[in-house]
């Protein structure tokens, strides 16, 4: 098999792959949070493009998913970050070539990007064969990268690079600085004047002091001065002069176009993996999903919101996972219980655990399996806005009829707080009207509500509650349990919320 | 050279991090009477008073050693004053001439760091002198080495040989240096040469050499090439310029090290001073190991009620050796508070390694201090007076340790008597078992009470003195809780005065 692409088995998507939009429930669903912390460190790649593009077809989320285990080997991870920071390196070289004036300037720092682009290439070759590799496509691009490594052009650039690099290093020579004037010789091994001073003062040392080296900043040209410096240099060694500018005029197309791709593409799963390793470090789990066309008797256990648990995560506080299941017919999770309990998070775990399936990703929980679905649709209360009450109903409702009238038995809803602008009577009865439909196609479904009656509406819905501690209701879990709605709180205890009891001490105290 | 007068081996640190109680230590003990005391108005000694006393030290060895090098200077104040005027005179010529701002600029640093150390070389011939007059007077291990240390790095040929470098470093004669190509063929590594032989005509020896060498002339308005130049000369002396701007600042610093190391002993003589105009007694406490459990001590009093009623105060003598848990309990107005905030102010100044108010003093040593004092409502409204305290007191959970020493003034009482004693009583047992020491000053009777029916051997219970009459001697006794804390005797007396 040729190799073409780490991220499509097969030319699928294709050119205006790039083109594609987000779809519409990015922000409800906080993926679009994700998508942005998960690149944040990576803009120049461009990669939001690609946590776009749903794959519709199990062969190719397998493709993903056997090459995201292969990187989950720090040692393979770390080698592919070296070289995408050599990479990054030979693309800075460049653009920085493109400013310089003076011929030797230009030419050094083009003899700089060849080494590194020879360099990095080289070492992923070697690091490629020493991995043990089992996905299809890292295996391709291995076979790939090591014809281009033993290929005859290859090798020579690397020798030519090399003894070129080694000539120009070899020169020392020395400047001698008057007002007005500069002097250029050779260098005839006089010694270093500051180390004479640090030891005159030596006795005086107090712990570390501040460095005061004036911090030269990185060239982006050279002046004239300098130029004519080097070009003294150069007529002191005439011969690595010359050698430099056949190099340069001869190895002008040096980069390879399967490489560079791959450098981009490949930094989809790393950004991801990188993104999640901080979960992980935190105890929470991620597993590689069995994807189904036709099963819905989906499950996760221990999954939880990505875009919530980054947050928690960087602020340090524990993260909170939930556990769902679907048997026989059930098809719809009627989630009611307290506020600020983790409900919302739930539905949006829900969400979020198909979308990243479905880009061949590992997703949170310990053991997953997901819907190959067509389509996520998203209901989530909208911002209060100046429109008088039946307005917002009215609103409401309009959307929730067009998800209706798109939706197949193939799609995700996810229904978040609806016909909370309207009496409790109504809002039953619409309530009832809307999941009969939902009931009807035959759709997944996950609807967050106040409304107890929904929860055992018919034997597809399945009823989830949120939950609170019980000796103290306002602290929430957090967890999000199959029971029935019944809405109960209890009473409270101070000292147990700022775990100041005995118990809590004796766990808490440092021995 | 290092002066080493508050660790035998170590600087000490004036940014070192305070404990992350030191705001309600500072509250609850009062401690800016202390270091007002100790500073005079000064600024500085105002924060090395303050660093000194909130870090305390857990090694009996460097207490002790700080306690004999404070003699020394109990002996020898004005030794010592005139000592420290050094530093401050180096800090008053640098603000003078605005030396000591190193900008990271080679040409103006050299200039600088030369100009400064023209200052230091005369100052370090200045605390010379004193020490080879005034060394024999001092026993102390400290100062010993310090004065010895003096006489033999600064010996009068240094100092000369000193001057001298900072002459040769101007570089009247240009700037000579090597370089190698780096990436890109720009220059780097620029390292400045000692040019051989006589400092003098060193350019033109360099240049009738036979080595080829090529010379380059700028044009006479050439303004870019003139700034190109002074960079490339810059790169030059960078490091040597470094250097001396380095050594600058490590002398300097050997001064700003010797100002803060004995800036905590001048405050330690401004106080033993103003305590002994008041006439209260001081004396070296004895520490015992971090392990240990003693507290015994006679005539110990609340130095900040001394610095600010100006006048003598009463002292307490307990003898609580080998108890885990003091409980205070009595009288309202009885001199409670007075006392567990002279037991944490004690625990500090002998943890400093100053003396302590009293007129003998053990105690082990503590891992940490913490204080949880009732406070006003919260003003804020966020959260309620329970929840504020107890919200404190997770706080302190969250740093305090074995050995740690916890002062608890009329804690947890934002609830009834009944849960308030239960909150306490659980929050104490986990500190015992956690060999933390607790002084817990209450009147809640069912807590302390608790305690009492246990009848444990490492429980001790004071109770503020009443005489029968209802009068108060503001001393703590031995004795068990009592049911009441006289509330009523409180009650009486204002009404009796109003009437």
């Amino acid at each position: 098999m040729t190799f073409r692409s780490i991220l499509f088995k097969k030319t699928e998507g294709g050119a205006g792959r790039d083109a594609i939009e987000a779809p519409p429930y990015f922000v409800d669903l906080n993926i679009g949070q994700i998508v942005d912390t998960v690149t944040a460190h990576k803009q120049e790649y461009n990669l939001e493009p690609f946590f776009h593009i749903l794959l519709n077809d199990i062969d190719a989320i397998k493709y993903r998913q056997e090459i995201a285990q292969d990187l989950e080997n720090e040692i393979l991870l770390e080698n592919i970050r070296t070289f995408a920071q050599e990479m990054r390196a030979v693309r800075r070289y460049t653009a920085l070539m493109d400013k310089l004036y003076y011929k030797y300037h230009q030419e050094g720092w083009f003899l700089e990007t060849v080494k590194t682009y020879c360099g990095a290439v080289a070492c992923l070759a070697r690091d490629l064969n020493a991995a043990s590799l089992k996905s299809r496509g890292l295996l391709s691009f291995r076979e790939y990268v090591t014809n281009y490594v033993n290929s005859d052009y290859f090798k020579s650039l690397v020798a030519e690079t090399k003894t070129v690099r080694a000539d120009l290093s070899s020169v020392t020579y020395s400047i001698i600085i008057k007002s007005g004037s500069v002097t250029v010789r050779k260098y005839e091994s006089e010694i270093d004047y500051s180390v004479d001073v640090e030891k005159t003062f030596e006795k005086f040392k107090q712990g570390a002091v501040k460095d005061y080296t004036l911090k030269i900043p990185v060239r982006s040209g050279m002046d004239h001065v300098e130029a004519q410096i080097l070009d003294f240099v150069a007529k002191l060694h005439p011969d690595v002069f010359l050698n430099l500018d056949n190099y340069c005029s001869k190895n002008r197309e040096y980069l390879d176009e399967t490489i560079v791709v791959f450098d981009r593409e490949i930094q989809f799963y790393i950004a991801y993996l990188e993104h999640i390793s901080k979960f992980k470090q935190s105890g929470l789990e991620f597993c590689y999903p069995q994807i189904s066309r036709t099963d819905k008797e989906i499950y996760d256990y221990e999954g939880f919101d990505l875009a919530l648990a980054h947050k928690l995560i960087t602020e340090g506080s524990p993260v909170v996972s939930n556990d769902f299941y679907l048997k026989g017919n059930e098809r719809i999770i009627v989630v009611s219980g307290p506020n600020q309990g983790g409900k919302t998070t739930f539905a949006r775990t829900f969400g979020q655990l198909h979308h990243f399936a479905l880009l061949g990703l590992p997703v949170p929980g310990k053991k997953a399996r997901l819907f190959l679905f067509n389509r996520i649709f998203t209901h989530f209360e909208r911002e209060e806005d100046i429109e008088n009450q039946r307005g917002k109903l009215q609103d409401d409702l309009i959307r929730i009829y067009d998800i209706l009238m798109q939706a197949t038995p193939s799609s995700i809803i996810i229904i978040n707080e609806i016909l909370t602008s309207t009496t409790l009577k109504d809002a039953v009865f619409l309530g009832k009207e809307i999941l009969d439909r939902i009931i009807q196609l035959d759709s997944l479904c996950v609807c967050v509500t106040f409304i107890d009656e929904l929860a055992s509406l018919s034997e597809k819905t399945v009823s989830m509650v949120s939950t609170v501690v019980p000796e103290n209701p306002a602290l929430r879990t957090f967890k999000i349990v199959r029971s029935p709605a019944d809405g109960l709180s209890y009473a409270i205890s101070i000292a147990e919320k700022y775990r100041v009891t005995y118990e809590y001490l004796k766990e808490r105290i440092r021995s | 050279m290092k002066a080493f007068l508050m660790y035998r081996d170590q600087d000490f640190d004036l940014k070192r991090q305070l404990p992350s109680n030191e705001q309600a230590l500072t509250q609850d003990l009062e401690l800016n009477t202390l270091f007002d005391a100790m500073a005079l108005g000064d600024h500085f000694l105002f924060k090395v008073a303050r660093t000194s006393v909130l870090s305390s030290l857990i090694d009996e060895d460097t207490i002790l050693y700080r306690q004999h090098v404070l003699k020394d200077c109990l002996r020898n104040p004005s030794t010592i004053r005139e000592v420290y005027q050094i530093p401050v005179e180096l800090i008053a010529k640098k603000r003078e001439s605005w030396l000591g701002f190193f900008r990271n600029h080679p040409s103006s640093d050299l200039y600088e760091a030369r100009k400064l150390l023209e200052i230091c070389v005369g100052l370090l011939g200045r605390l010379k002198n004193i020490a080879d007059k005034h060394a024999d007077n001092f026993l102390s291990e400290g100062f010993t080495a310090f004065f010895a240390m003096i006489k033999k790095e600064l010996d009068d040929e240094y100092l000369f040989r000193m001057q001298n470098y900072l002459k040769a470093l101007e570089f009247r004669d240009g700037v000579f240096m090597s370089a190698e190509l780096g990436k890109g063929n720009e220059g780097y590594n620029y390292i400045l040469r000692k040019p051989e032989g006589k400092r003098r005509n060193w350019v033109e020896r360099i240049l009738t050499q036979r080595t080829p060498s090529y010379t380059f002339r700028l044009a006479p308005r050439d303004q870019a090439g003139a700034q190109s130049l002074q960079e490339l000369r810059n790169r030059g002396i960078n490091l040597v310029a470094n250097a001396l701007a380095q050594s600058a600042d490590h002398i300097d610093n050997f001064f700003t090290m010797l100002r803060s190391e004995l800036a905590f002993y001048i405050g330690c003589l401004n106080l033993s001073e103003q305590l002994a105009q008041i006439g209260d007694p001081i004396s070296f406490p004895v520490p015992a190991p971090l392990g240990d459990r003693r507290h015994s001590f006679q005539g110990l009093y609340d130095v900040c009620l001394a610095l600010t009623k100006r006048q003598k105060v009463v002292g307490n003598t307990v003898q609580a050796n080998n108890k885990d848990l003091v409980i205070a309990t009595g009288a309202n107005q009885g001199g409670k508070s007075t006392f567990l905030r002279s037991i944490g102010l004690s625990q500090l100044m002998m943890q400093c390694g100053m003396f302590v108010p009293a007129e003998s003093f053990r105690a082990n040593l503590c891992d940490g201090l913490f204080t949880h004092y009732k406070r006003e409502e919260d003003t804020t409204m966020k959260s309620g007076k329970l929840d504020e305290e107890l919200s404190r007191m997770s706080d302190i959970v969250d740093n305090i340790r074995s050995d740690s020493l916890a002062l608890f003034n009329e804690s947890f009482t934002a609830t009834n008597d009944r849960e308030g004693s239960e909150i306490a009583r659980q929050i104490t047992c986990a500190l015992l078992e956690k060999r933390i020491k607790v002084f817990f000053v209450t009147h809640l009777y069912e807590f302390a009470h608790v305690f009492h029916d246990k009848e444990m051997q490492n429980a001790f219970f004071l109770r503020a003195q009443r005489k029968s009459d209802g009068r108060r001697t503001f001393k703590l006794v031995e004795g068990e809780p009592l049911q009441t804390s006289y509330g009523e005797d409180v009650y009486n007396e204002i009404f009796r005065t109003r009437n």
